[in-house]
């Protein structure tokens, strides 16, 4: 779910950059930027699994995963 | 007027003893782009935009105030504990000469709320922009905190209050599209 959501780009590196680059970048475009006005009827998630989520629409929902290296990386 | 559920509207459990990230929430508590500003933008809001959206603004901002709790309940978690010298280790020196441990609406930095975070410009589609922009300013600010801690139990609770930011910014765009609405409308005079 969060592939399609994920956009990536390229900055540009210089050879006289002080750090190690960053080669890609990325940032998240949400769901709700394709929605103008919500359908009616959409598939939902269970109640339990909505509660959690913190929406009961799949369409709506937007993981997002830490940029932070498991530890040791 | 308000009534009270005494309970947080999604549990909030910190894994483990870390000050140094409760000074990184208080953006949430007390900054810009924070619960504070989101609850009272909106309600202040409310009173001055068409009927059709009141009703968004008064349950969207009763709802910041819901999350403005569990953000004070992460920053209390972290912190009611921390020894002065855990708190100086963790940055928070500053914070505790003037406040000892409580909570104090300000941000990351230590700059206090001011009332210039929110703005009341009276016209509805100005206002809801404002909205939207602020949602997705507060989505961007939890994806920042989730990056900045490795405690999967606050990660999970601020990946839930991330999720209704997004739910938020389409229903205020839902709004803008009510308000837009009546130019099909055919008029006769």
């Amino acid at each position: 779910m969060l592939d399609n959501q994920l956009r990536e780009w390229r900055p540009y590196v210089s050879p006289l950059d002080p750090c190690p680059p960053i080669l890609i970048k990325t940032y998240v475009v949400p769901p709700n930027q394709y929605i103008h006005y919500q359908p009616m009827n959409l598939p939902q998630f269970t109640l339990d699994e909505a509660i959690r989520k913190g929406t009961l629409w799949p369409a709506l929902y937007s993981p997002y995963m830490s940029r932070r290296k498991a530890k040791g990386g | 007027m308000w009534v009270y559920e005494k309970k947080l509207q999604y549990p909030v459990k910190v894994g483990k003893c870390d000050p140094r990230m409760a000074r990184y929430l208080i953006e949430q508590y007390g900054g810009a782009d924070g619960e504070l500003s989101a609850a009272l933008r909106y309600l202040n809001q409310r009173y001055t935009i068409p009927g059709k959206v009141i009703g968004l603004l008064n349950d969207i901002g009763t709802e910041e105030f819901a999350h403005l709790e569990m953000i004070a309940t992460m920053v209390y978690k972290l912190t009611k504990d921390a020894t002065p010298e855990m708190m100086e280790a963790a940055g928070l020196a500053p914070h505790y000469v003037n406040h000892d441990n409580a909570l104090y609406y300000e941000n990351a930095g230590g700059v206090p709320w001011t009332a210039t975070y929110i703005a009341a410009k009276g016209d509805p589609i100005a206002d809801l922009y404002e909205d939207i922009a602020a949602e997705e300013k507060a989505r961007a600010t939890y994806q920042w905190l989730i990056d900045m801690t490795d405690d999967v139990d606050i990660q999970d609770s601020l990946k839930f209050l991330r999720q209704r930011e997004i739910i938020h910014s389409l229903r205020f765009r839902e709004a803008v599209e009510i308000l837009k609405a009546d130019r099909e409308q055919k008029k006769m005079y």
